[in-house]
């Protein structure tokens, strides 16, 4: 029997190895990817970016107005978040299978967090610039609509995983149902749902970069400005600067992440 | 005072009463099957039945967590089965529940998962603010004492031992001021000196606070050793309902059917403990 099962694992592999050898080489003839090129054009790449692609003096002089769209990037970003974070909590207690009040609203608001979780935030920008053009009112939104999808989904598992037990043991006690959210729900779920949010955060200022390029402000607008004018070693300083941000932002949630859980 | 109690029983109304209680899941069979037994104020009574027998089942259908699908259940002369959500939860408050699992909230302290038994007391906006009269916060304190747990007052209830976890559920049924409490299977997850110090709180509540106390156990010799009154359960039937001293070897065998072989051993310990 156990050797069998050791025969399946091998088979398996095999199978799944050469499919993937397969789809790969079909999808390089097909695209008439060249791999050789690509890798050398890679290294072109970098060549290019060490000799052209970094700051110089002459483009410190726009620091101040980077750092301020940074300021505003960030701003931004914890904005959509918070504001998510609201209706996401309001949804995920409607859907948690713990806390919901009743079976249909439930699933209505599960299928309500699986739709906006499953679009992506390119194509809400893309919906938004429809409506609202080039603002920062479509990078504000799609940022809002992305985060809302996700943490709705985080929360209502976090909620299912976390306060079954004492849900069942306060309404035993004749608390009432608020009673219940604020003094056994929130607690036992609050270190894992702010831990989703400051993941929200982190990467909601990395993609807020990429839909300022779509939507055209932000930083992400800074960035396609100096490239587009050929001022490389202005974009090269954005660059820098986003990067520093992420790292910056990410060891600050990380300190607030070890206190509180 | 016990003595007593067992005289007035048959004059006194009934603290809690079952009447033809039966409850279908989804299956065809019944989990309950025309259940009726009456509890006489100040009892301590065991629920003891093999795995799947309903005793969980019946123990949640007394406070309405599960909904009987028929049967009246009487509470201190109300008829709990009519009552609206408000009335319930005002009734609630007058049956402790302790669990297998403890079921505080572990990221709270020991205090606050007490004080967590008077929120069915309070108003919306207290208990959304967890505010407390200094009455029952000294009354918890009280309670925290008794029950041994003053060193860990100020602990998170996830850095506590089972035996004090559960300790922790017994004080949040406590401070509710219950004239019932009932225990899902309370030491089914402890070793047995932790299980022995819950059973012998479990029976100071009951002889000393005058509490009736409902308790389903999977040890028939803790149920030998510490109730007035037995109620065996099986396959949603109750087959017995006395006093351990009339729970006789055949009786256990009809309670647990083909499990009793096993039990026989453990009955060893009948008189040992
Ligand atoms: N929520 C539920 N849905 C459907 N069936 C259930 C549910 N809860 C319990 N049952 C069934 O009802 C019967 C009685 O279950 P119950 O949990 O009351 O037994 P128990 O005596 O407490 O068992 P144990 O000693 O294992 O805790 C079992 O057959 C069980 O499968
Ligand atoms: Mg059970």
């Amino acid at each position: 029997m156990q050797s069998d099962i050791f025969a399946k694992r091998k088979k398996d592999s095999l199978i799944f190895f050469s499919l993937l050898i397969v789809v790969t080489v079909g999808s390089v003839v097909i695209t008439q990817y060249d791999v050789s090129k690509g890798f050398t054009s890679l290294l072109k790449a970098f060549i290019w970016g060490g000799s052209n692609f970094y700051p110089d003096g002459k483009s410190l002089t726009i620091l101040p107005d980077v750092l301020r769209k940074l300021w505003d990037t960030i701003l931004m970003s914890i904005a959509a978040t918070t504001v998510a974070t609201v209706f996401a909590t309001l949804l995920a207690l409607v859907g948690s299978r713990t806390t919901r009040m009743n079976r249909v609203f439930s699933l209505v608001a599960r299928g309500i967090a699986s739709l906006f979780r499953n679009i992506p935030l390119v194509a809400w920008a893309m919906v938004l610039m429809l409506a609202f053009s080039q603002s920062s009112i479509t990078g504000y939104l799609a940022l809002f609509l992305g985060s809302f999808g996700f943490l709705s989904r985080a929360f209502i598992e976090t909620i299912d995983e976390v306060s079954n037990d004492s849900v069942e043991a306060l309404s035993a006690t004749g608390a009432s149902y608020s009673h219940i959210i604020f003094q056994s729900v929130l607690p036992s779920s609050l270190p894992q749902m702010i831990s989703w949010i400051l993941f929200m955060i982190d990467t909601n200022i990395r993609d807020a970069t990429l839909v300022g390029l779509l939507t055209g402000t932000g930083i992400g607008f800074s960035f396609d400005l100096y490239y587009k004018s050929f001022n490389f070693h202005a974009a090269s300083l954005v660059v820098i600067l986003i990067v520093i941000t992420v790292i910056l932002i990410e060891m600050v949630s990380n300190t607030i992440r070890r206190v509180i859980m | 005072m016990k003595l007593e109690l067992g005289v007035n029983r048959e004059f006194c109304e009934p603290l809690l009463e079952l009447k033809h209680v039966t409850k279908y899941y989804h299956g065809a069979a019944p989990a309950l099957e025309d259940i009726n037994f009456s509890v006489a104020e100040g009892e301590f009574i065991s629920v003891i039945g093999p795995s799947g027998a309903g005793k969980s089942t019946l123990l949640r259908c007394i406070n309405r967590m599960i909904e009987a699908t028929s049967g009246e259940i009487s509470f201190d002369g109300v008829l709990i089965s009519k009552l609206k959500k408000r009335d319930l939860r005002k009734l609630r408050t007058r049956i402790g529940m302790i669990f297998q699992h403890y079921n505080l909230v572990d990221k709270l302290s020991v205090i606050e998962n007490v004080l967590h038994g008077r929120l069915g007391y309070k108003s919306t906006l207290a208990g959304v603010m967890g505010r407390y009269s200094p009455e029952e916060k000294q009354q918890a304190m009280r309670i925290i004492d008794l029950l041994g747990l003053h060193d860990q007052v100020y602990k998170r209830c996830d850095q506590l031992s089972g035996g004090q976890k559960q300790r922790v559920g017994i004080a949040r049924a406590l401070i509710q001021d219950p004239k019932l409490i009932l225990c899902d299977e309370p030491i089914a997850s402890l070793d047995p000196n932790s299980a022995k110090i819950i059973m012998d709180h479990l029976r100071d509540v009951s002889a000393q606070m005058g509490i009736t106390v409902i308790v389903n156990l999977h040890q028939v010799s803790a149920a030998l050793k510490y109730s007035d009154r037995i109620i065996g359960v099986n396959q949603g039937k109750i087959v017995f309902d006395g006093s351990p001293s009339a729970l006789t070897a055949e009786k256990i065998a009809e309670i647990y059917g083909s499990e009793s072989n096993d039990l026989m051993v453990e009955l060893g310990e009948r008189y040992a403990i």
